[in-house]
């Protein structure tokens, strides 16, 4: 399935985590692996000059092991409704109280929940490394076990450091994860930019097989170089996103730094409202948020 | 069938050999020692029945309801379809049937059964699952009115708790009756146990997920009742299923006071409180039910002995009873809040108890014929504290007339009224109504025994409801 996804990328990179993963794979799988790189080798002609990027020297990283507010250090919070639902006509109220956002047992816990909060009838949380950690290229991963229900709205994403000086889309923004919580088997890796943004974003569906993102902690990344964004859940690269895949290749805006947000929303233009069936309260659990360092391409 | 007892027979006995070798001398086991295990074919029924696959129709349902189609299927060369008969249809009144492997398989490493089904009409099938045997039905689950409409889609009947179905031999079960008088035709293709792994978020529950509180006295047993789990689908959706009880761990909060039997009946044995909660594979269930347990049950009276041809007995325990339809017609759409039923077992007497009362029938399946006997005879106790000016209890016959048939114009009607002081809150009345109060009532074709109170009464016990000549 996803060899089908390589054969069709003009990539000339392959990553070092990819190539480590391999090593973790057993029998079948590794059998499998192989067998898609040795397709991919005889898809693309590139040959000999197979290039890699490193993405090995840690940067920045969050393993929440202190309970409490998160570290303030990276992280600020993004508070009520922005007056328009952030854009999306989104429900919920964002508040810094810990019963919307607490580290606890070794893991940072969002709860969006149910409730008349200054005049919203849901609360939740959302917090950014804006001007505390911003960077350009590189590895980004976190490992999270997403809410579920229609309308609830989990995503991991980043935006272009100048997002204050320009109007979105022109900062660019790379969405890691997004969820709806009505489709538990589903995940969207998606960038957004001047040309392609909101329901024109470029963006990729991936379908777990066998199993939901809800029930237990995926990892969700991206590999990110000059003209490419690779999207990978856990041990798969589902996705890759490069300049000529824009409308106009001219229009790619993802050559500054960028810093990360984490959220859970309620309802909103992407999702719908929550229904009978949705319960809350409805909880997002992030294990660790690492960023590495892009280090260039062997040549 | 012989291999199936020996394998059950090595399994209980193994452990005892095992302690006794150990205890006995260091020998090694013997090559000869295998654990029993059962196939683990997930296939139900894709082209043709799988291997082991029988078929047995349910008594009284149309026995040439199920045939294998060739010309309309889902996927490859046949699939499964189901006649539904019309209203009046000498060759059975419902499809239903059972496709149990009696050789058992072990569905331990699946999650759902799954199937593609439509039917000629958007419509229900009234029970669909699996777990049914003809035996024990110990893990016995349904989805009741499953919605199918005219085109091929993918039904998900999640197992409850997939550790327990080590050896089932229920694979399919389902029953089916006419919709609104019409039978109607549906098909099912690729029908098969599979782990999806895109279930998530079990939400068991247990008395429909409702907190109860009850009155209840020493002896009584009560089943557990609204024994659902619901599992969210990759689709997004729920959907929940009836669980048997053998799927559920119940526990009380004071065992002195009641206890929960594995097939979910809870036993009454001390005075107190006691609440009865559950876990279904680790998850606590929704819903409880407490009990406030004051002491003994005073039953009523126990009827004379009399001579048959003397007696037309409706309920009771002291004489034969003519076959009855339903002890609560549940007429909610007339505006009927009544609850219960025949629902409490008290040291082997059962008694009727309506709580929510403003009216309520029992219907026999037959119509009585009840004109050569002399009284209508009731034992009637009020649960409620007290019993206001104007509360009352209206007894009401319904007679079908020549016809036999309820709602036409040779029926009769007549009741006799009843309030404080000669019924008391708390104590068993009796009641020995002259058949010549019911004014203008025909007897010949009794069919419907009513309870009115217009909610002025709420809470009634009933015993011993039958006619007699003096």
């Amino acid at each position: 399935m996803n060899q089908k996804i390589r054969l069709e990328m003009s990539t000339d990179i392959l990553s070092p985590p990819y190539l480590k993963w391999l090593g973790k794979l057993s029998g079948l799988k590794t059998l499998a692996a192989l067998t898609g790189i040795l397709i991919l080798n005889l898809g693309c002609s590139y040959g000999e000059d197979q290039r890699v990027a490193n993405f090995t020297e840690i940067t920045v990283q969050d393993e929440f092991d202190v309970n409490g507010a998160p570290d303030s250090s990276l992280w600020n919070y993004d508070i009520g409704t922005r007056g328009d639902g952030w854009g999306n006509n989104e429900l919920q109220y964002y508040t810094d109280r810990p019963e919307n956002i607490t580290v606890q047992n070794g893991y940072l816990i969002f709860t969006a929940r149910q409730e008349n909060f200054e005049g919203s009838a849901y609360t939740s949380a959302r917090i950014l490394t804006k001007d505390k950690f911003e960077q350009k290229y590189g590895r980004f991963e976190a490992r999270i076990k997403a809410p579920y229900g229609q309308g609830i709205w989990p995503a991991f994403w980043m935006l272009g450091a100048n997002s204050d000086e320009v109007i979105w889309p022109e900062c660019g923004e790379i969405d890691i994860m997004e969820i709806r919580g009505q489709e538990p088997t589903i995940l969207f890796g998606s960038v957004h930019g001047p040309g392609y943004s909101a329901g024109e974003a470029i963006t990729k569906r991936f379908d777990l097989m066998n199993d939901r993102f809800d029930t237990g902690f995926h990892i969700f990344g991206i590999e990110w170089g000059p003209d490419y964004v690779n999207y990978y859940v856990d041990d798969v690269l589902y996705n890759q996103i490069t300049r000529e895949d824009l409308p106009n290749p001219d229009n790619w805006v993802f050559n500054q730094p960028f810093y990360l947000i984490l959220n859970v929303a309620v309802g909103g233009s992407f999702v719908g409202s929550p229904n009978q069936e949705t319960v809350f309260p409805q909880q997002m659990l992030v294990d660790y948020v690492r960023a590495y360092k892009y280090n260039g391409p062997n040549e | 069938m012989k291999t199936e007892l020996f394998i059950y027979l090595k399994n209980s006995l193994l452990a005892l050999a095992f302690i006794g070798l150990f205890a006995g001398c260091e020998r090694e086991y013997s090559d000869k020692v295998d654990f029993a295990t059962f196939p683990n074919n997930p296939l139900v029924f894709i082209d043709g029945f799988s291997g082991g696959l029988e078929y047995f129709p349910f008594a009284g349902s149309k026995l040439d309801a199920f045939t294998v189609d060739t010309e309309i299927r889902y996927d490859g060369t046949s699939s499964m379809r189901f006649d539904i008969p019309n209203f009046g249809d000498p060759s059975g009144s419902f499809a239903g049937a059972v496709f149990p492997d009696m050789g058992g398989r072990d569905l331990s490493d699946y999650d759902a059964l799954t199937f593609w089904a439509k039917a000629s009409k958007a419509t229900s099938i009234n029970e669909i699952g699996f777990g049914v045997d003809f035996g024990e039905n110990k893990y016995r689950v349904n989805i009741p009115n499953l919605r199918v409409g005219t085109g091929w889609s993918k039904y998900t009947i999640p197992i409850p708790d997939p550790f327990k179905l080590t050896v089932e031999k229920g694979l399919f079960f389902y029953a089916a009756g006419p919709e609104d008088g019409d039978g109607f035709t549906f098909w099912i293709d690729e029908l098969q146990f599979e782990k999806l792994g895109t279930l998530g978020q079990p939400k068991p529950a247990i008395f429909n997920g409702e907190d109860r509180v009850e009155t209840t006295f020493l002896d009584v047993q009560i089943p557990v009742t609204g024994l659902t789990q619901t599992f969210n689908l990759a689709s997004g959706g729920n959907q929940t299923v009836s669980a048997a009880p053998a799927y559920f761990n119940f526990s009380s909060t004071d065992n002195e006071v009641a206890r929960v039997s594995e097939s979910g009946v809870i036993s009454i044995v001390g005075t107190g409180t006691a609440t009865i909660t559950a876990l279904l594979a680790g998850v606590k269930a929704a819903g409880s039910l407490t009990l406030e347990v004051e002491g003994s049950f005073e039953t009523a009276p126990v009827p004379p002995a009399r001579n048959p041809e003397d007696v037309i007995s409706v309920f009771s325990d002291a004489y034969a009873d003519v076959p009855v339809e339903y002890y609560n017609g549940f007429f909610i759409p007339d505006g009927q809040t009544t609850l219960g039923g025949a629902d409490i077992n008290i040291g082997g007497d059962n008694v009727i108890r309506y709580t929510n009362l403003n009216f309520v029938a029992i219907r026999t399946q037959n119509t009585v014929n009840a004109s050569e006997m002399t009284h209508y005879h009731l034992d009637i106790q009020v649960e409620d504290q007290q019993i206001a000016p104007g509360d009352f209890l209206r007894i009401l016959l319904v007679d079908a007339g020549p016809d036999n048939v309820i709602g036409t114009e040779d029926d009769t009607e007549a009741s006799v009224e009843f309030q404080a002081p000669t019924l008391i809150s708390r104590q068993w009345v009796s009641l020995d109504i002259p058949l010549s109060d019911f004014v203008g009532l025909n007897t010949e074709n009794l069919a419907l025994y009513f309870f009115v109170s217009d909610a002025t009464i709420s809470n009634i016990l009933v015993d011993n409801i039958y006619f007699y000549k003096e």
